[in-house]
């Protein structure tokens, strides 16, 4: 019975690594002419695996504590297993493209195995966990972000994330070497006891917060993001944008709460700092972009300026704000950047000027990047709304105020760039708009998704209820 | 269902009706008809509640439905009404009903264009039914945001960047409101106990005067940028002269009111000790608004441009007399919100008329449009008297009410600064006469003008309607003043040790 409990504890990551080595083998198998099905096949079977994920479990810890199951990482496993079928539903039209439907297989394999390692690390219940299950995540990444292996571009922006990540690994590693040294444990729970404002645990503390800073792309570690998401194919950006930085988020909340309880007082001082250097930073550049992908990049950085505010609040409160702002913002995010990839897929145009006057010719299209880029700023009644105003609820909680001020500022500022693109589709004129085109019908069903999380997941109110009833006995 | 939340499902449903029409008929007669059942179900609420007054019911809200949105947060969707809020839902009902028909002949995207203008209405209504911090914020932000949409797309002249520059600053004054309202959420159980949103209960405790020094300039700034707060009224002149007609007249009409309802229901009456303590700088601030507003006015040629600045003169008169605290100062506040309101969107419907016929808002370019197109001329007249207080009409009533008020303060600085507001009448017949003089009378110049044609049914309709309610206050005031009396007794009673 106690095996059957490990592998029911484990059900998510066993059925990535099962479903990833299924598709490996099947496709040995598949003559390059058929890959579309393989396409198809690993949709369903991953589809099939992600039901399994929602199925009830007694929380629990496996191999001595260095396992965590409980009810809020299944949720947010799930949260990031929906993340993934968007983008695989959203990659469709993408692989089919006769050159990369021969690599069609490594695509899902990859994707999924990056995803074994987040959720490896969201229930990591020690450091070293928490490491390999990053490290597993990292790697993978750098070979799908070079999967236009024919554009330099994408080539370049590999090569930049795998030497930015093994060196933020580097130094991530250092950190938490360093707390081992002083406090003699690698496992959360015992850590927590020894923290103390010590030099040397201060010093690991700010190695460590380095290395998470660059995993979720805050400012300062922020400079790799932009040319890394311009040059990988827009669905790995918006696998980026979404589940490796949500993932992050959350093991970051998780760590810094339990871990580095003792020193809440230093780590939100440093958290505030870094808050306001990412929001500022990230819109203003974002300001400036005329690529969609780039913008959006930007776009994200600041948004991860904002999740910070929630992570300050601590508490239950803090950590159900930044699950449910992750929630929403895996339909919002996905839902700009599915609509960036079917308009690239079908005419190749990845320009914010190149939106100019697509109202006319894709209306559905358009008003779904406008739903999106709407939730992105945080307009009601659509979800953004919802979750930012958590966040800075949650940040009020603590009594920073000046801090949301400041953030509510930026939130404006990003308007103007949000309603920028809102421009270029409903109001800009164009001699020669995007022509009309019909996406590929996975294609719409992952924005059908998308458009029911935006509109529904905010107004909806049990939902955050929901979270919230699983975070507040945690913490 | 609550017959208050009907004042959102009504829009809410005639959008969807309006995705079901084709082209430009379809859209407004589903307009026209969803709109019209609000009118109807506005005036039924009027009824209702004198009634409910009448029997003897003197709970501070009537007919409030509370039911929890988010319970771990304490976030209801809480909705009742007083006078003052039945006052300005019908306020807001007529003005979209002729909106409507002020925008008949909307040709291009007709259907986005009547969604955009009706989702901007369920903002305003949501706005004006809700009690509760979260809902009020989440529909006030609602109420802007069509707008970009609004101006940018049918607007005319530099519609781009007024659309950018209207958001961006009423966007911006919303972020201000938003650390208000957290500020207020986290100072709203001092005593311990779970943190509220609902104003009700918040009025109830009292908010810690060093909380509330923090939060009250957040709160009032954030709903004065909305009121055309001097210095931060430079949205309105561009977004009004730029935006279609049904746009300008329901946000100068409405959408300005909003702002001051705001700063009243929230800023001033949660926040009192403060609101006295600071009323010197916004006392300032808004009687340079009234003045410079008018004097604005004055050098103006474009009509559009010359009723915004008289708007920001006008709503900058309803935020100083807010300021003043005093129960004669708010009776005259909420009586020019209404009026203003309603005027305003005449003006505005009207300019709107003429400009779809002389294709110019050039007051020099059009001169004795009166013998031409008389309707529209006369309509135009009663608004302008209307607009500089002649008795009768409701101006008068209001403005009356509110000096009436100011003066009641002993203190110099307030005898001051009423004065100098009040010096802004003459102002206003100045602008007023001169305008109607250089456009309506004399000799038609322009020989194309001759070829004008009067209104047209919709055009009357639209403009009738908002004449009579303007009349209908100014011959019988106190049929409204008592209602808004009355709502305003508790606001009072709460604010007592803090009036003047």
């Amino acid at each position: 019975m106690d095996s059957l409990r490990y592998i029911f504890l484990m059900r998510h990551e066993l059925i990535l690594v099962l479903v990833a080595l299924i598709i490996l083998i099947t496709d040995l198998f598949v003559s390059p002419g058929r890959k579309p099905r393989l396409i198809k096949f690993s949709l369903f079977l991953f589809t099939f695996g992600m039901l399994i994920g929602f199925l009830p479990v007694q929380p629990g810890t496996l191999f001595g504590g260095s396992f965590q199951g409980n009810a809020l990482t299944d949720f947010f496993k799930d949260v990031l297993n929906l993340a993934v079928l968007i983008v695989f539903l959203q990659s469709d039209g993408y692989l089919k493209n006769a050159e990369n439907s021969t690599k069609a297989g490594e695509f899902f394999v990859l994707i999924l195995l990056t995803l074994t390692g987040m959720d490896f690390m969201i229930s990591s219940g020690d450091f070293l966990t928490f490491f390999i299950g990053l490290e597993t995540a990292s790697i993978p990444l750098a070979g799908l972000v070079a999967f236009d292996r024919h554009k330099s571009r994408s080539a370049e922006a590999g090569v930049k994330l795998i030497l930015l990540s093994a060196l933020s690994s580097g130094v991530l590693l250092f950190g938490l070497s360093l707390i081992y040294g002083a406090t003699g444990s690698i496992y959360f729970d015992d850590i927590a006891g020894h923290i103390t404002a010590s030099p040397l645990i201060i010093f690991g503390f700010i190695f460590f917060i380095t290395g998470m800073g660059f995993k979720i792309s805050l400012v300062p570690f922020h400079l790799w993001t932009a040319d890394v998401y311009e040059g990988a194919p827009v669905n790995i950006t918006a696998y980026l944008s979404v589940v490796s930085k949500g993932a992050a988020a959350f093991i970051l909340t998780i760590i810094l709460y339990k871990v580095f309880k003792n020193i809440t007082g230093l780590w939100e001082t440093s958290l505030y700092v870094l808050a306001v250097l990412t929001m500022t930073v990230g819109n203003l550049f974002a300001l400036r972009q005329d690529n969609i992908k780039r913008f959006l990049a930007f776009s994200s950085i600041a948004q991860a300026g904002y999740i910070l505010l929630g992570i300050m609040g601590t508490g239950g409160l803090g950590m159900s704000t930044v699950v449910y702002f992750v929630l929403i913002y895996v339909f919002t995010n996905l839902g700009a950047f599915g609509v960036a990839s079917a308009i690239s897929n079908a005419s190749g145009v990845e320009t914010i000027s190149g939106y100019n006057g697509l109202y006319s010719t894709n209306p559905k299209l358009s008003l779904l990047m406008m739903l999106s880029l709407f939730s992105l700023a945080g307009i009601p009644p659509v979800a953004g709304f919802f979750g930012k105003f958590f966040l800075f609820t949650s940040a009020g909680n603590k009594g920073y105020f000046i801090l949301i001020l400041i953030a509510v500022i930026n939130a404006t500022i990003a308007l103007y760039y949000y309603l920028s693109v809102v421009k270029a589709m409903f109001i800009n004129k164009n001699d020669h708009p995007v022509p009309y085109f019909r996406s590929p019908n996975t294609m719409r069903l992952g924005l059908i998704i998308c458009v029911l999380g935006v509109v529904f997941t905010g107004v909806f109110g049990n939902i955050f209820e929901y979270i919230m009833s699983l975070s507040h006995p945690l913490f | 269902m609550n017959i208050l939340s009907l004042f959102v499902a009504v829009p809410v449903i005639t959008i969807t009706g309006i995705l079901f029409t084709k082209g430009l008929k379809g859209a407004r007669l589903v307009s026209a008809i969803g709109m019209g059942i609000q009118l109807l179900l506005s005036v039924f609420l009027v009824f209702y509640y004198l009634s409910v007054r009448g029997a003897g019911n003197l709970h501070e809200m009537v007919l409030m439905v509370d039911y929890a949105w988010f319970p771990s947060l304490n976030i209801h969707y809480v909705v009742g009404v007083d006078g003052i809020s039945v006052a300005m839902i019908a306020l807001t009902s007529i003005v979209i009903f002729t909106g409507i028909f002020a925008s008949w002949e909307m040709e291009y995207l007709s259907r986005e264009f009547f969604i955009s203008l009706i989702l901007l209405a369920t903002g305003v209504f949501g706005f004006f039914i809700s009690l509760d911090l979260f809902t009020i914020f989440l529909f006030y932000e609602l109420a802007v945001i069509p707008m970009y949409l609004l101006i940018g797309i049918w607007g005319t002249g530099p519609k781009e960047f007024a659309a950018m520059k209207l958001t961006l600053m009423l966007m911006g004054g919303s972020a201000l409101l938003m650390v208000g309202i957290l500020g207020i959420y986290y100072h709203s159980a001092p005593d311990g106990g779970a943190y509220t949103f609902n104003i009700l209960e918040i009025a109830k405790i009292h908010i810690p005067i060093k909380a509330q020094r923090f939060f009250f300039p957040f709160t009032f700034v954030g709903f004065g940028v909305l009121g055309a707060l001097f210095p931060l009224h430079t949205w309105s002149p561009d977004g009004h002269s730029s935006a279609p007609t049904a746009v300008s007249m329901l946000h100068a009409g409405v959408l300005m009111k909003l702002g001051a309802y705001g700063c009243f229901r929230i800023a001033i009456f949660l926040m009192p000790e403060a609101a006295s303590e600071l009323a010197w700088i916004f006392i300032i601030l808004t009687s340079i608004s009234v003045v410079y507003g008018a004097f604005g006015a004055i050098m103006q040629k474009d009509l559009k441009y010359i009723n915004a600045y008289s708007s920001v003169s006008h709503v900058g008169l309803i935020l100083f007399a807010l300021l003043m605290m005093n129960k004669t100062a708010f009776d005259g506040a909420i009586l020019q919100m209404i009026s203003h309101g309603l005027m305003t969107a005449l003006f505005f419907a009207l300019i709107g008329m003429i400009y779809g016929r002389t294709h110019t808002r050039n007051i020099n370019e059009m001169s004795g449009l009166m013998k031409v197109i008389p309707f529209l001329g006369v309509m135009y007249v009663i608004a302008g008297l209307a607009s500089l207080g002649l008795p009768g009409f409701s101006g008068f009533v209001a403005e009356m009410t509110i000096f009436v008020g100011a003066f009641q303060h002993k203190d110099l600085f307030y005898r001051i600064a009423s004065i100098i507001v009040a010096s802004s009448i003459v102002i206003t017949a100045v602008y007023i006469l001169r305008v109607i003089g250089m456009f309506l009378l004399g000799p038609v110049r322009n020989k194309e003008h001759l070829q004008l044609k009067d209104a047209r049914w919709f055009e009357k309709l639209s403009t009738t309607t908002l004449v009579i309610a303007i009349a209908g206050i100014g011959i019988l005031p106190f049929w409204l003043s008592n209602t808004i009396m009355n709502s305003l007794q508790p606001i009072i009673d709460k604010l007592a040790p803090f009036l003047h």
